[in-house]
């Protein structure tokens, strides 16, 4: 039976823990029922007599040693006043603080929950603190958190939600309606900045739905659905003010198209990447490898450098650009080139792979090794220099770097993207034995920047040149492949530098 | 009869010349570099059947690695016979359960030494018109290539593969072909050797 939905809605600035807390909220199937907390030496605990009552949990001291035995399901829980280890079924785990006796009753921390109960009851059991939730089992409540910003003539409402919910936006009358398929919505929603095209977000009156109450310049909206970081979705509502004064009866704007390139930002949003290019591989004469059933690796790679680049723009708000958007024969070295020329900071090349053996399965990411190259690219990786004499006498020390070998430069930081890209792909889609490898693929030792080219899959594979054509399929390859760049971005080592920005890049021109 | 002591005598030397050349020469062997478990096998002693054994490059039945086999390939007089023989082994059919990493109807048009000990072998058209197109199938090509001429003859440190006697930026658009390559195992699976 599905439970009633209940949405739970948190101010912007996060919850201040009151001296004496609020009661937790034990969302089940079966229903919804307070779980009292209580602040002990300022730790959150749950006093385990009310655990008991709704886990059925049976309690027993050990008199000699002094603990307490908390048994479930067969299984027993170990408790040591004192000892903020507990045993949970012969394994111990860590709890944030050790349980307290208070008279007869045993009060546990409240990640007493899901760190020893959750394993011994066998089932979910997790516990959201700033929401003060406890969901049980496979009850739906996903995470929400809202941002409201304007965008010239329209007002953006964007919505992460933290698993993919399907959803549908309508309008009724004079509000939005966000309907989500699930038990309830654990939202931060926040307050409008455009009050005259969005007048407010709250919880709406049906199921696990929201309500945004448009403002008097409402127009009209576009809704649009983006991959998230780790398996969030976003769900992009923008509101669009009417061209004319606002007027019943007035027709609707129609949507803005969006410019082919977004404007450089200034300052840029990306942790210093503000430029990507994406190479779909092969194109025109070149069809690449081609699957049993005649799929051609050319179109599978637009396809998903397409949905690549938009996923880039609207997440990253970076400029991303394509080596193709057509069926078009691009040389190995243009490629490169354009990335260069245009000063990309990531170099991003989509491929599907093939072998003579129709089993051959998984995605490999690929980046450039150097040894193929000889000395002189194992030495402008090292960063060594090359004394060249100078007019009146002397040398001087100067970092000769030939364009064809400007990716020797990049080589670690290629590594660090390429385990970032293989790290999120193995979370979505099948992976080859050889999941990362160096090769020295033509397209990327010309790069002047942290390069890799990405095997999504063998099309050979029938299985997987359905795979490769499905929507399904490449939008988890778009949406791993954006948390990579993402995680790559964030990474500690570059937070406080651009990737690759302290070295001089190389000289120009294509190599004839 | 002098002229009967003359033919006697320059059959005696030819003899002679014979002897010394097939106690002298012999076969070539594997090099000191080849896989633990491969080895020569004994010369035949008529140089049209003269055999030797060298380490030749297929795909795995998988499809993920090479691997090496053992395989009886002509002897060549000369490095550049003998790297002629194994390229062109190399191209032709491979042992059971393994498959070819190089394209069906490839052959060989031509193979070149320099001094420095760089090959060049050029290859017919259907190296890159019938090639599968994949990534790692284009470096299993080539490094079937590139390590068949490179593990079994020392003499031979890098290699450059042309296609219809012309350079080539790669043969299915991943792999760089513009410079000589160097032998590289690690594409090849090291758990064991096969005997073709």
């Amino acid at each position: 039976m599905r439970i009633g939905v209940v949405l739970f809605v948190l101010g912007l600035s996060g919850a201040q823990t009151p001296p004496t807390p609020a009661p937790y909220t034990l969302f089940s199937s079966e229903g919804r029922r307070p779980v009292p907390a209580r602040l002990i030496s300022g730790q959150e605990m749950f006093s385990l007599d009310d655990l008991a009552s709704v886990f059925q949990l049976a309690l027993k001291e050990d008199s000699l040693a002094g603990g307490l035995i908390v048994t479930a399901r067969g299984q027993s829980i170990v408790l040591t006043p004192g000892q903020s280890l507990a045993s949970v079924g012969g394994r111990l785990i860590s709890l944030p603080t050790a349980p307290v006796k208070d008279g007869k009753s045993w009060f546990v921390p409240v990640d007493f929950v899901p760190r020893a109960l959750a394993p011994t009851l066998g089932t979910r059991l997790e516990l959201r603190k700033a929401s003060r939730l406890i969901l049980v089992g496979d009850v739906r409540v996903p995470r929400i958190a809202g941002t409201v910003e304007p965008q010239g003539s329209l007002a953006r409402l964007t919505l992460d939600v933290s698993a993919p919910t399907p959803h549908a936006v309508s309008q009724d009358g004079n509000r939005l309606v966000v309907k989500f398929e699930a038990d309830a919505l654990d939202a931060a929603l926040p307050a409008s900045s455009v009050p005259d095209l969005i007048q407010a977000i709250r919880p709406g009156d049906g199921p696990a739905s929201l309500v945004v109450e448009l403002g008097p310049r409402f127009g009209t909206y576009r809704a649009s659905d983006l991959p998230g970081d780790r398996g969030t979705v976003r769900v992009v509502i923008d509101i669009i003010a009417a061209t004319t004064n606002p007027n019943p009866g007035s027709t609707p704007a129609p949507a803005p198209s969006p410019p082919d390139t977004p404007p450089l930002l200034d300052i840029a949003p990306s942790g210093g990447i503000r430029t990507i290019v994406v190479d779909a591989g092969h194109g025109g004469t070149e069809d690449g490898a081609r699957g049993p059933s005649g799929t051609l690796e050319k179109n599978v790679t637009l396809s998903v450098a397409r949905r690549l680049k938009a996923a880039l723009e609207s997440r990253l708000g970076v400029r991303v650009i394509l080596t193709r958007d057509a069926d078009t024969l691009v040389e190995l070295d243009e490629r490169a080139a354009l990335a260069n020329n245009n000063k990309a900071d990531l170099f991003v090349s989509l491929h599907a792979n093939a072998s003579v053996r129709a089993s051959a399965a998984g995605a490999e990411v690929f980046y450039l090794s150097l040894e193929e190259y000889g000395d002189q690219a194992q030495r402008v990786a090292k960063g060594e220099t090359e004394a060249l004499p100078v007019f009146g006498g002397g040398s001087r020390d100067i970092e000769v770097i030939l364009w064809e070998m400007a990716q020797a430069r990049y080589i670690e930081q290629s590594a660090v993207l390429a385990q970032s890209v293989e790290a999120a792909l193995r979370e979505k889609i099948p992976m080859s034995p050889r999941a990362i490898q160096q090769a020295p693929f033509r397209v990327l030792v010309g790069a002047n920047m942290p390069a890799v080219l990405v095997e999504m899959g063998f099309i050979t594979n029938a299985e997987q040149e359905k795979q490769l054509t499905s929507d399904a399929f490449q939008v988890s390859i778009v949406q791993a492949l954006v948390d990579s760049i993402v995680r790559y971005r964030d990474r500690p080592a570059t937070r406080t530098g651009v990737a690759g920005a302290a070295a001089p890049r190389a000289g120009g021109g294509l190599r004839p | 009869m002098p002229r009967r002591t003359v033919v006697i005598g320059a059959i005696a030397l030819l003899a002679i010349a014979g002897a010394a050349w097939l106690a002298f020469s012999r076969p070539w062997r594997q090099p000191a570099d080849a896989p633990a478990g491969t080895s020569a096998t004994p010369p035949t002693t008529t140089s049209d059947t003269r055999k030797i054994t060298g380490t030749l490059y297929y795909v795995s039945e998988d499809g993920m690695s090479l691997v090496g086999v053992q395989r009886e390939v002509p002897f060549g007089e000369t490095v550049l016979d003998q790297a002629r023989h194994i390229v062109v082994a190399q191209l032709g059919d491979a042992p059971g359960p393994f498959v070819s990493a190089v394209p069906p109807g490839t052959t060989l048009r031509g193979v070149f030494l320099t001094d420095r000990g760089d090959a060049f072998v050029d290859l017919s058209g259907e190296a890159r018109t019938r090639h599968t197109g994949g990534a790692l199938d284009e470096l299993f090509t080539v490094y079937a290539i590139v390590n068949a001429l490179t593990m079994n003859l020392p003499a031979v440190k890098r290699v450059q593969i042309l296609v219809e006697g012309k350079e080539v930026d790669t043969l299915a658009g991943h792999v760089d072909l513009r410079h000589p390559l160097q032998k590289n195992l690690k594409w090849v699976r090291t758990d064991k050797t096969e005997k073709g």
